[in-house]
C-alpha cells in the first residue's frame, strides 16, 4: 500500500465544497423551514389546511403520479425499442428523447399549449370528440408527461442493454412464451430502474411551474397547481402562506424521493441485481 | 448501443415488433416532435419578415444579454464547485460521503418556484438580510443578482453529477504516477486530471448551460418582470405570450428551442466520443455502484 494521502487537495476541495454548498443550498433552504417555525402551528395549519390549498396539492401530487405512470408505460417501450431492435433513424430518435431535459421549460408550455388549444393541430381534432386538454387538468397531465419523459427511458436504457439476452432464451427453451418471459424474467430486473425512473419522474412533476401554466387555464379549486399558489401568494405579499404550502411541498417530495431510494434499495437486494 | 440483430429464439414474432416501434415512434412523435415543429411553425406563421422584426426587437435583444450575462456568471461558478466536489468524493475516502452525493442532488427535488422563494425570504425586503441590503443600497431581489442567485441554486448539480462517476471510474493511478514523478498538485491537476476528465466537464457545461438559459420557474419568481431590465429569454416568452403577441412569443421562443437542439446535438457527439456519459442520467449514487472497478 502507498501511504494514505498521495493525491494531495482534500481539505481545499471539500472545505470549498461545503462552504458553497452550504451557501447556495442549505442555509437557503433551511431559511423556509426557520420561517415557516415563525408561523406559529395554528396559523401554519390554517394556510395549509385552507381548501383551495389542498385542492391545488392534490392536483399537484395527483397530475404528477398519471403523468410518472404513463411516462413508465410509454418509457419502458420506447427504452425496449430503442435497445433492441434496429429501425431507420433511431440515432435521430435516440437523441430526441432528452428534448425536455434541453428545451426551456416556458417554451415547452406555449408549444403544448398552441397544439392543444381548440384551434390547434391537435385540439382542433380532440374538440368535436368532446376531449378537451388545454385549460383543463388534462392538459396539465401532458405538460408533466413531456417533462419527466426522458428520466424513465434514460434509467431504464442502460439495464436493458446489461440485461442478459441468455436468461430470456434460457426461459425460452424451457417453454416459456415472449410474454412469460417478459413478466417472469425481465420485469422483475427492471424493477428498481422503473421505480427510479418513476420517482425522477414525478419528482421533476411534482415541481414544475413552466411547462404548466400556460396549458393549465390556473382556475383556482380547478386547475391551480401548487407552485402557482405559490407565486400567486408571492404577488400578494403573503410570505407566509407562500413559505407554508413550501414547506409542505418539501416535506412532502423529500418523503417521497426517501422512500423510493428506500424501496429501490430493498429491490435492489432482493434480487440481488447490481 | 444497438447490437447486431437480435437472435430470434425468445424474440417476440414480427407484429409484436411493428406494433412496438409504431407505439414508441408515435408516443414520442406527439410528445416531442410536435410541440418542436409547433414553435417553429407558429414563429414563421406571419412571414420571414414578421420573424426577424420580433426577434430584432431592442427587448428582445435586452432579455438575450441578460440571459447570456446570467448564464456566463452562473455555469463558470457551479462548474468549479462540479470539479472541486469531484475531485474530493472521487479522489478520497470519508465518512458521510453518500450523504455528500444526496445533498448535492438537493436542488432537483425542489420546485424552482421554492427556488426562489428561498431567495426573497433571505434577501427581500422583509427577508433576513432585506434591513442590511437596503442600509446599503444594494437589490438581489427583483435585480440580476437574484436572477444569478436563483439560476445557480437551480443549475447547482449539473457539472458535479457529471464529473463525480467520470472521476470515479479513473481512479488515482494517474495523479500518483504523476506526483511520484515529481509534479506538484496544481501541475498534475492541469496536465493529467483536466485531459482526463474534459469530455465529461464538457458534457456537464452544456447541460448546465441549457438550464441556466432556460430556467423560467425560479427566475420568474426573483425577476420582478422589469422589461428591459430584470427579463431574460423565457420571462420575455411569457410577457409576449400573455399580450397575444403570439408570432413575436413564438420568434423568440424558436431561438431556445435552437439553442436546445445544438445542445442535444452537441451531447450526442460528446457521448459518440465516450460512451460511458450516456450511462450519466439519474441520481449519482446509481452510478457509483456500477462503475467499472
Amino acid at each position: 500500500m502507498r501511504a494514505r494521502r498521495v493525491v494531495p487537495g482534500f481539505g481545499l476541495t471539500l472545505g470549498y465544497t461545503m462552504v458553497y454548498l452550504s451557501l447556495i443550498v442549505l442555509i437557503p433552504l433551511s431559511a423556509v423551514f426557520i420561517r415557516s417555525l415563525g408561523l406559529g402551528s395554528t396559523h401554519f395549519w390554517e394556510v395549509v389546511s385552507a381548501p383551495r390549498v389542498l385542492a391545488s396539492l392534490r392536483l399537484s401530487f395527483g397530475a404528477s403520479l398519471i403523468a410518472a405512470l404513463t411516462n413508465v408505460m410509454f418509457g419502458l417501450i420506447v427504452a425496449w425499442v430503442l435497445v433492441r431492435y434496429t429501425f431507420p433513424f433511431k440515432r435521430l430518435v435516440d437523441a430526441m428523447v432528452d428534448l425536455p431535459f434541453a428545451l426551456p421549460t416556458a417554451v415547452a408550455g406555449i408549444a403544448l399549449t398552441a397544439l392543444y388549444a381548440p384551434n390547434g393541430w391537435l385540439g382542433r381534432g380532440l374538440a368535436p370528440l368532446g376531449i378537451n386538454v388545454a385549460f383543463t387538468p388534462l392538459g396539465i397531465v401532458v405538460a408533466l408527461t413531456f417533462i419527466g419523459l426522458p428520466f424513465v427511458v434514460r434509467t431504464l436504457q442502460p439495464v436493458l442493454e446489461d440485461l442478459d439476452k441468455e436468461v430470456e432464451q434460457a426461459a425460452a427453451t424451457l417453454g416459456a412464451s415472449a410474454v412469460q418471459a417478459f413478466v417472469r424474467v425481465i420485469l422483475p430486473a427492471l424493477w428498481p430502474a422503473l421505480l427510479t425512473g418513476f420517482g425522477l419522474a414525478f419528482a421533476r412533476a411534482v415541481g414544475e411551474y413552466g411547462s404548466v401554466i400556460f396549458i393549465a387555464g390556473n382556475m383556482p379549486m380547478r386547475s391551480e397547481i401548487a407552485p402557482l399558489l405559490i407565486v400567486t401568494k408571492l404577488e400578494q405579499y403573503d410570505y407566509s402562506g407562500a413559505t407554508a404550502i413550501a414547506v409542505v411541498m418539501l416535506v412532502l417530495s423529500f418523503g417521497l424521493m426517501l422512500a423510493i431510494n428506500a424501496l429501490q434499495n430493498w429491490a435492489l437486494s432482493r434480487h440481488g441485481v447490481r | 448501443m444497438a447490437s447486431a440483430e437480435p437472435r430470434r429464439l425468445t424474440r417476440p414474432g414480427q407484429p409484436a415488433r411493428v406494433l412496438l416501434i409504431g407505439t414508441a415512434l408515435v408516443f414520442l412523435g406527439l410528445f416531442l416532435l410536435l410541440p418542436l415543429l409547433a414553435v417553429f411553425t407558429q414563429a414563421l406563421a406571419k412571414g420571414v419578415s414578421a420573424y426577424l422584426t420580433a426577434i430584432a426587437d431592442p427587448m428582445a435583444w435586452a432579455a438575450i444579454k441578460l440571459t447570456l450575462i446570467v448564464a456566463a456568471i452562473a455555469v463558470p461558478l457551479n462548474l468549479v464547485f462540479g470539479v472541486a466536489a469531484a475531485w474530493a468524493i472521487a479522489k478520497f475516502e470519508f465518512r458521510g460521503k453518500n450523504t455528500l452525493i444526496t445533498l448535492i442532488d438537493l436542488p432537483f427535488a425542489v420546485s424552482p418556484v421554492i427556488a426562489g422563494l428561498v431567495f426573497i425570504l433571505l434577501f427581500g425586503s422583509h427577508g433576513w438580510f432585506g434591513g442590511i441590503l437596503r442600509e446599503h443600497h444594494i437589490k438581489v431581489v427583483f435585480a440580476v443578482p437574484g436572477i444569478v442567485l436563483a439560476t445557480i441554486f437551480v443549475t447547482f448539480p449539473f457539472i458535479a453529477r457529471e464529473l463525480i462517476p467520470v472521476m470515479q471510474s479513473q481512479g488515482r493511478e494517474d495523479e500518483e504516477t504523476a506526483l511520484s514523478l515529481g509534479a506538484t498538485g496544481w501541475q498534475t491537476f492541469w496536465r493529467v486530471t483536466l485531459p482526463n476528465i474534459k469530455w465529461g466537464l464538457l458534457y456537464g457545461v452544456l447541460l448546465c448551460n441549457a438550464r441556466a438559459m432556460g430556467e423560467f420557474g425560479a427566475v420568474s419568481v426573483v425577476s420582478g418582470h422589469i422589461r428591459g431590465l430584470t427579463n431574460t429569454m423565457p420571462l420575455h416568452v411569457e410577457i409576449l405570450y400573455n399580450e397575444y403577441n403570439y408570432t413575436a412569443a413564438f420568434a423568440v421562443a424558436s431561438l431556445l428551442a435552437l439553442l436546445a437542439l445544438l445542445t442535444l446535438a452537441g451531447k450526442s457527439l460528446l457521448e459518440w466520443r465516450q460512451p460511458e456519459l450516456r450511462r450519466a442520467v439519474g441520481p449519482a449514487r446509481d452510478r457509483t455502484a456500477r462503475r467499472k472497478e
